[in-house]
This record gives C-alpha cells, structure tokens and sequence, in this order.
C-alpha cells in the first residue's frame, strides 16, 4: 500500500474563477485562499434505502464514503468542510446512521467549521447531525450550491455526478470527472454508491455554453481530458 | 435389453401407426414398458429417431385409456404430464407437432403451452382448470412453482419430460431447472421423468439429474439408448488456394460452398459468432447471380424477422440458411440435406450435433462440410474428423448448482408456502447439481435472501422471508413475491440494446432522428466500444454508429461499398474444448500424422521445424523475437480464448513487475502474444528459470485476485449473479431511464463487497462463474500444471511461421487491459497533441 501511495499524484491544480483550486484524486475540491474543502454527493445510507425496497446491497456504502472523506480532510486539514448536498441519499438517513459511522462522522466535524448544504436528496437534516445547514452560500467570487445554475455567476456544485468515458483503440474506461471552464465546476460525487451521468449528456450542455475540460479521476492522479475525446455511454 | 412388446401400445396407436404405415421403434416402445414399471428413463438419440414421440407417447397411451370420462367439475383432474424445453419456439413447435396424432387418433387430451408470451387470462384459466399436457420453459416452472397454488396444481402429475437435457444441463437454467425438479417431485412423488438427449460423453450426469438423490448413494434414471444410423458422410472443404494464417471469415471458401448451396436441395451454413453469420451471408449474397433464397438467422435479430425466417425454412421455401447457435437445438426445419460448418468446429459434441440437423431420417448418412477458416483451423478440423469418425464426445461435465441460482429458487419457494429451513434444505440436496451443498452455504443463501447475508447485520429489519414462531419461514409481504416473479431466470437479457435505424433530420442535417425500425439486439459491452461514425456488420448490412439515445443503439445504412470498419470478431462463444485442443496437440506433434494435413498445412509445419522447432503433445513452446522496435513473447498452450485472455492478463501483470515493460498482449483460441519495449529473450538467457517462473501456478494466486480487483470480466460475472441472485432489480427494456437515483451500478457494489467482506456468498458465486466462465481461470489452471516443467523457449531473430498467426491478429483483436490509467494518459495526451498542431 504504502509503494502505491509514492506514486500517487494527488492532486491536480486549476484556476477557477480567479483562484487557485487543487482538484483531489478523492473527488474533493480545495480551495487555498479560503482553507476549505469542498466534498459533494456523499450520498450517506444509500444501502439502507435501496434495503427497504429489498435490494440488500452491502451495508458498507456510508463507512466506505467516510473513509474516503476522513482521509481527504486529514490531508489537507482545512479551517472549513462545505458539503453540497445530497450528502445523505434520503431524509431519513441521518436517523440510520450507526453508531460507529455517526462518531466518525463528528470525529472529523469538530475543530473546523462545517457546512452541509441542502440538496434535493436532503432537503431537510436534523439539528443531531452537527454543523451549519444552509440552501446556498457565498465564497469570495464564487457561489456554492447544490443543483447547478446556467448564468454568469461563478458557482461550484454538485448534483450531477458527472462521469467521463475516454475509449482508446477499443479499450474504454468510464471515471468521475470533474467538469470546469474556468469558471464553474461541477463536482463528481463522493458517495461509494453514487453513479454518475455522462458528461455528453444535455444536462451539462446548457451550464458550459463554450465547452469545458473533464478532469478524470484516475487510478494515481487526474487526467485533463478535453471534451472532444469524450464519449457517449 | 430384452425387447419390448408391440402390445404395450392401445390398439388405436398401433391403427395409428399401421395408418402411417409405421412402425413404433424399439426405443418408443421401451419407454412405454418404463413408464408402465413406474421408471423414469433417459433416452440418448441422436437427432432424427423420433425421440419426441417416444418422450410422449407414454402420456398419449395412459391418457388415452383414462378414457373420455374426464372430470365434470372444475380442476377435479390436474395436470398429467409437464414437458420442459430450452426454447420458448420448441415448446410451441412440439405442441403443434403433438396436435396431429391427437386429433387424428381422435384422443380427449388437452395440449397447451405456457411461455412468456401466454395471456394472463389464459394463465390463470390453465391455474384453475389444468390441461392434460403443459409444454413450458424452466422459467415458467419456476414461476409456476412460486405461485401459491403450485401444490394443487402439480398434485396429480404423471410425467415431466425434459427435452435437450444435454444442451440444458451445462449452464446455471439446469441448474434452476433441477431445483424445480426436486420441488416438483415433493410436490407429486409419483411422477416420473423422462430425458431426452442428443449423444454426451457422460449419459451417468444426466441419468442423476432425472432422480432425486439421497445422501448416502447416487441414484439413476434408467437409460435407453438409440445406436446411431448410418456414418455421417463428412469432410472437410479442400482448396487449392492457401488459406491465411488467421483470420476467421473463411472468404476464400465462399464460392465454394455457394456451389454447395446450388447442388442441395436445402442448406444449413452454421456459423461460430453472430459476426461471422453477418459477413458470411454478405458474402454469399454477392456472389448470388442466381438469387437463391439465402436467409440469415442468430440469436440477436429481431424476433420477428427470425420467424419469417423460421417459418420460410419450415415450408421448403429457403435454399439456405446462415446461422448460429440459435439453431443448434432440435427445432424441425423440414428437409436439410446439407449442412456446412464454417470456422473452427471448437467441440467434437457440438459438431456432431450440428450435423445431425441434416437428414432428419436416420438411416441415411448425414452430409456435412467442414470449412476451415485459416491453417489452425485445419488441424482442428482434422481433430474434429477423427473424433466423428470414432464418436467420441467431449461434452461439459456436470456442474456444480451455482449458488446465486439457489438464492433466487429459495425466494421463489418462500413465496409458494412456508418452509421449514431442514425440509428444504434435504429437498434441494436431492437436486443433482446440489447433492453435496452443504449446510453451511445453505445457510449462507437463506441469509443472504433475507437480509443480505451481510457479517454487519443493519437490514434485519427490512428482511424479505422471515421466520415466524412456527419455525416457518415466509415472504414478508406480497411486494417481495412482486419482486420475485420481475425477476425470475437466470438469462441476463439487460447486457443487450436494441439496435435502432434512425433517419437524418431534414431540418437539422447531422443529426439522426431514432424514427427507424429496431434490427435486433447486440451486446452491450460490444456498443460500449463503438465511437459515433464507426461502422460495422448488422443485420446483413453495414451500418453507422450515431450513438445511443433512449438506452437504444442509433443506427444509419453505410453508403455501398463501405468496409465495415470494426473488426469485433469477438471469437466464438465457445472455446475449443480441451478434448479437441489435446488432439490438435498430438496431431501437431506427430509428423506421421501431418501426411493426413493437405499440403499446404504440411509445408507449412515443415517450415516451423526448419525455423523454430515444432512442440510435444504435452510441451510448451514459447518463443521470443524482435520486430520493429519491440520484443515479442509468443506461446502455444491451445487452451482456447478465453484461457488465453485470463494468462495474458497474468502475464502482462508478471512482466510488468519484472520491469520488461509490457504493451499489451493479444490472444486466440491456441496461443498468445505479448509484447514488450524490453528484451525478454535477453531477460531469460540472463536468468536461467526465468521462463519457468514467469509460467509459475502461483500466477493463479495474488496476482489473479489483484487483477480480479479491477477486471472488467470480472465485474460482468459479478453483476450477472447479483441479477440471478436477487441483489439488484433486473433492468427492463424502457424502464432503464429512471432516474439515477433506482438505479444502481453492480461495479460499485463489487468494490465495495470486495472489500469489506471478500468471502461473501455472492462473491464466491462469482469466483466460481469465473473458474469456468468468462475467465476459465480452471482450465489455465490444468494448463499450468501440465507444462510445469515443459516449457521450451525458443530465442529467435525473427517470428516464426507459427507465430505469425497469432501475430496476426495484433490489430485484428482487441488489445486487452484494464489499466484505466493507461486509457486515460493516451486521452490526456491527445489533447496535448492538439494543443501543440
């Protein structure tokens, strides 16, 4: 493990809006100047909520997600956590918690300032679960909020999982992305269940009217794919 | 065996038959003596023996002379006989054919059939008033069983005849099938079954799998067997013209077998993969001046283009028909005088049945052809020749019951009526395939369908069968039997998309409205790899890739004259069978038997010798050469494909961490190249035993579960248990864009089991899957132990004419790796080419 961590290239810069962001093999967004860490799509006890409708997927999917966020916010250690939203899968996630999950969960909140942010997944969270709930808010230029908005205005969200496929001579992969024009970014999710929505798909379409760069997360280090070598599913 | 009298035949039947002017066969006759006796039977026949009749006329006999009388009120006689096939068509097929002796002999029997395509009005009516004879699909019967009145309705059963148990045995529907058999058995102690099957290598496994077996001995179904007729007239396509080191499409032979098509009155031309049905029918229609009805016919065109087809062979109207596998099994086709295999035979078993399509009298030899389609393909041809010639079988042995197919059946019996945990534990364990389960992963199944069987218990809760105070256990609620009923089976269908003609808007040129016909279906995975623009064989024409809109493939018509631009021959379906791959071994080996070889495969060997040297039966030879500025690896284990893919990726992983810097590797059914920007040869001269390591057994342990981790092969296996299992809903044609959120990817689920909890039922599953299926890890494994020790290598300065053939398909194939970081720093660099132009 540790020979692979040598090669690991865990982060790739770009600018955004302005400033430098470091984009995170995790599939966290760091931004320097404020000392906070960007995390979206967490998608906390999606397992159990597929299990109440009879689909048993492995009851791992929250511990997973968390080990994947402790060990970015170890990383970097930020003054401040800003989730963007759907960071539990329904709204009665935060109840099922467990116990363990919930303790690491705090474990990894106290000392920095966290910020869950509402999405449509998660419109409602319970005062238990720590933190400060907000629909929206403001950092320096840029606006952080879960569902996208087309428009001039600076913004990073989430919402839209985006994925990358990158076919080479036959051999595909399909990896979360990032999807940024300099000026907005749309976040991958972080959650261990969250699927993902190709990057070709319309929904991103009217977001960058002049085009974006996918920042694929690989296996060691993120790729800058340009949009012309994506594919459809 | 003594023989069987005449007289066990009702008078009407022998009228019958005299009125034919036939006589019943020996064979018919035995089974109905066994029937009397309360046996049950397998009957091994080869195709044209009239093995159906013989399968039913017990039935007809009995339910004959039960006599008019049939019961007044409602449901008071229950069904007689159940007939089980592998195909929807076939069940339909036999209950035509079943109709005419029936209505001729004038007989009070009632025939129906039961498939998916059944109304339900007429399901529940067969519910409450059974027919005398039910003609079904093991899915079906698994449905029947899970119904709530499967006890009533079953109670009465006489007979359950299962046709082409051969062909039905081999995969994980047996194995559902067998599970319904033990249920069924329960359910009617009395009832006996009857087999029906084309010539195996062990009759033993299907003659257990018609009876419940018990702990302490194996049981047996008695066993009646047809002699074949005469000698099949076989041989193989000679040319005078040098057939290619490689390739597949047999394009040099079209003529010939065109002339083949012109001298017989009806031709089956079978072919290994739907690709090469496409380009063989393509072929054969160019050179058609004379405008035979040629028809094409595989497995993912659209279902009603394949009944035309169906329909036109079975009236006469056709002169020939391209297929595939889709017509291996035993659907009548009228009169076939001729059948032409094209490609690689694979399996002596398979051949063999193939020919049998012609001539459906069986006194008459069988005419078939044998067309190789490159050189290999001659050795294997010749194998396959030798082995018809002795009648030797090399089908699959018996399988072990897979146990995502256990879990599906335990929901689906939960939903029948409550059981207790040690009934249907013993029940099962009666069923063939499952005879040696034990208790353990029993348990491990009952778990996993009610809470996942997970080690962290969260989903107690929310469990689907669940054990009340009784010491029952039951469904939780009628949603779960809902479930069940969507998700029966253990074909995975979601892997295909349809393929859509679209039209080019007029408003709007470039783009392509999906306004067009649906031409069929093609595999999932193969759409993943195309790139809008990219063309290639479907449907017997040549297409352009546009893109997928609506989870359909969009599609237009290539201008004429366009070459197909993606090769994707993906091999056959079907690896050489080890029986055959030995022969070819020996035949190699052996320069006595190379005068047998047409000239041009002698002078060709002969080269070999002269160059490099030409392998033992039991030998490995591996050769190393320079080419270009990269250093190639070849090696001939002949274990077929997908062996092969399973060592390259191996190998590619051991070269890697010798630092011999590996590019890829390409492989076919005999052997594999690998190629490297080091020098392997100088590698190997450096350090004695470096061949023998690289080889090691040990490849089969850390380094095969590393590559398991990420292998997409893996992953497929992975989500086809799932589906069987239960684990994830399956996906329905039009349903698939639900939204993200209700749908979830088996991928994720795989990396996050895997790591978590790495013996899961479900993995093990998997594993299992993978030992014999996608990756035949089980094989590569007997191929490492045999050449331990015998590995030969062999440094040259340039390729050898062996190894061209596989060098050959470097281009052809695809070039495999799952390293996604390779794919994506190829990407990453193109932008930076761009960038720099």
């Amino acid at each position: 493990m540790t020979a692979l961590r040598k090669n690991k290239q865990t982060t790739h810069e770009i600018e955004l809006a302005g400033q430098l962001a470091l984009l995170d093999l995790s599939g966290g967004l760091y931004l320097p100047a404020h000392d906070a860490l960007l995390v979206a799509d967490l998608h906390f006890e999606k397992g159990s909520s597929f299990a109440r409708r009879g689909m048993m997927l492995p009851p791992y999917d929250t511990r997973e997600t968390l080990d994947a966020l402790v060990d970015v916010v170890a990383r970097f250690n930020p003054r401040a956590v800003v989730a963007l939203g759907d960071s539990f899968h329904d709204v009665g996630g935060p109840d099922r918690l467990g116990d363990e999950e919930r303790s690491t969960l705090s474990g990894v909140q106290s000392g920095r300032d966290w910020v869950w942010v509402t999405g449509n997944h998660d419109r409602i969270l319970p005062e238990s679960i720590g933190g400060q709930v907000v629909e929206q808010m403001r950092l320096g230029s840029l606006i952080l909020r879960h569902e996208p908005a087309a428009g001039e205005q600076a913004e990073v969200a989430g919402h839209l999982h985006p994925v990358g496929k990158v076919v080479m001579r036959g051999r595909a992969t399909r990896r979360r992305c990032f999807l940024t024009d300099g000026k907005r970014c749309i976040m991958p999710a972080l959650g261990a269940y969250a699927g993902g929505l190709n990057a070709c798909d319309a929904a991103f379409k009217p977001l960058f009217p002049s085009g974006f760069t996918a920042h694929l997360i690989g296996t060691e280090r993120i790729f800058a794919i340009a949009k012309s070598m994506l594919c459809r599913d | 065996m003594s023989k069987a009298s005449p007289s066990l035949l009702p008078e009407i039947f022998r009228d019958w038959f005299r009125s034919r002017g036939w006589e019943p066969r020996e064979h018919q006759l035995q089974l109905l003596a066994k029937a009397k006796a309360g046996r049950s039977v397998l009957l091994v026949a080869p195709t044209g023996a009239g093995k159906t009749l013989a399968g039913f006329l017990p039935s007809l006999a009995e339910l004959s002379e039960r006599g008019a009388g049939r019961g007044t009120a409602k449901g008071e006689r229950g069904l007689h006989t159940l007939y089980i096939s592998p195909l929807k068509a076939l069940a339909t097929d036999i209950a035509r054919n079943l109709e005419a002796p029936v209505q001729e002999m004038g007989l009070p029997i009632r025939i129906e059939t039961r498939t998916g395509d059944t109304p339900s009005h007429k399901r529940a009516r067969q519910i409450e008033r059974p027919p005398d004879i039910l003609l079904t699909t093991p899915e079906q019967l698994a449905l029947l069983l899970a119904h709530r009145e499967a006890g009533k309705f079953f109670k009465d059963l006489r007979r359950v005849v299962l046709d082409e148990l051969h062909s039905l045995v081999t995969s994980k529907r047996g194995d559902l099938l067998s599970l319904g058999l033990a249920r069924l058995l329960s359910l009617a102690p009395q009832a006996t079954t009857v087999g029906l099957s084309a010539t195996v290598r062990e009759p033993d496994d299907l003659r257990r799998y018609l009876v419940p077996q018990s702990e302490h001995e194996k049981a047996f179904a008695d066993l009646v067997v047809v002699k074949g007729g005469a000698q099949p007239d076989i041989r193989m396509l000679e040319l005078d013209e040098h057939l290619p080191l490689a390739g597949h499409t047999a394009s040099l032979s079209m003529p010939a077998i065109y002339g083949l098509i012109k001298q017989h009155k009806t031709t089956l031309v079978f072919v290994n993969t739907r690709l090469q049905a496409e380009y063989t029918f393509q072929e054969l229609w160019k050179l058609n001046d004379d405008g035979l009805a040629i028809a094409l016919h595989h497995g993912s065109l659209d279902v009603a283009q394949r009944r035309r087809v169906e329909e036109a062979m079975a009236a006469g109207r056709l002169k020939a028909v391209v297929c595939t596998a889709t017509l291996d099994l035993g659907i009548d086709w009228g009169d076939v005088d001729l059948v032409v295999n094209v490609g690689a035979p694979k399996g002596a078993s398979r051949i063999m049945q193939r020919i049998g399509r012609s001539n459906h009298r069986m006194d008459e030899p069988s005419q078939a052809y044998l067309v190789p389609a490159n050189r290999f393909e001659i050795l294997e041809c010749r194998a396959a020749l030798d082995a018809v010639h002795e009648a030797a079988q090399d089908t699959p042995d018996a399988r072990t019951g897979a146990l995502d197919v256990l879990c599906q059946h335990i929901l689906g019996m939960a939903c029948a009526d409550p059981f207790r945990l040690e009934d249907l534990y013993e029940e099962v364990r009666s069923a063939a395939p499952y005879a040696a389960l034990t208790w353990e992963d029993f348990e491990a199944c009952v778990a996993f369908v009610a809470t996942g069987g997970y080690a962290l218990r969260a989903y107690e809760r929310f469990a689907k069968i669940v054990k009340g105070n009784d010491g029952l256990w039951r469904v939780r609620d009628g949603r779960v039997a809902q479930q069940y009923r969507l998700n029966v089976g253990t074909i995975v269908e979601s892997t295909m998309i349809k393929v859509r003609l679209g039209k080019t808007s007029r408003a709007r040129p470039g783009t392509v409205l999906p306004r067009g016909r649906i031409l069929g279906e093609i595999e999932e995975y193969f759409a993943e790899t195309l790139t809008p623009g990219d063309t290639f064989l479907f449907a017997g024409e040549v297409l352009r890739f546009e893109g997928i809109a609506e989870d359909e493939v969009l599609v237009t018509r290539a201008a004429s004259g366009t070459d197909p631009m993606i090769p994707s021959y993906e091999g056959g379906k079907f690896p050489l069978s080890t029986f055959l791959a030995a022969r070819v071994r020996e035949i190699l080996a052996d320069p006595f038997e190379w005068d047998r070889l047409p000239p041009q495969m002698t002078e060709w060997l002969l080269q070999q010798r002269r160059r490099s040297i030409v392998p033992g039966p039991r030998d490995l030879l591996v050769e190393t050469f320079p080419r270009g500025n990269r250093f190639y690896m070849t090696c001939f284990p002949f274990e077929g494909r997908l062996a092969h893919q399973t060592l390259g990726m191996l190998l590619t992983r051991r070269l890697e961490r010798a630092r011999l810097k590996p590019l890829g590797f390409v492989a076919n059914d005999y052997g594999i190249a690998v190629y490297a920007s080091s020098d392997i040869a100088a590698r190997a001269a450096r350090e004695p035993g470096f061949m023998d390591e690289l080889f090691a057994e040990d490849m089969l342990g850390d380094d095969l579960e590393d590559w398991l981790a990420e292998s997409s092969l893996m992953k497929r296996t992975f989500r086809q248990c799932a589906v069987i299992a239960g684990l994830i809903e399956r996906r329905f044609p039009g349903e698939q864009k639900t939204g993200r959120q209700v749908t979830i990817s088996t991928d994720l689920v795989y990396d996050v089991l895997r790591k978590h909890e790495p013996d899961h039922v479900l993995l093990r599953a998997a594993r299992a899957d993978a030992a014999t299926g996608l990756l035949d890890v089980k094989r590569l494994g007997m191929m490492l132990q045999r050449i331990r020790g015998r590995i030969i290598h062999k440094p040259l300065d340039r390729v050898s004419p062996l190894s061209v053939s596989v060098m050959l398909e470097i281009g052809r194939e695809r070039v495999y790796s799952d390293n996604a970081d390779e794919i994506l720093a190829e990407a990453e660099a193109a932008l930076l080419d761009e960038a720099l132009a």
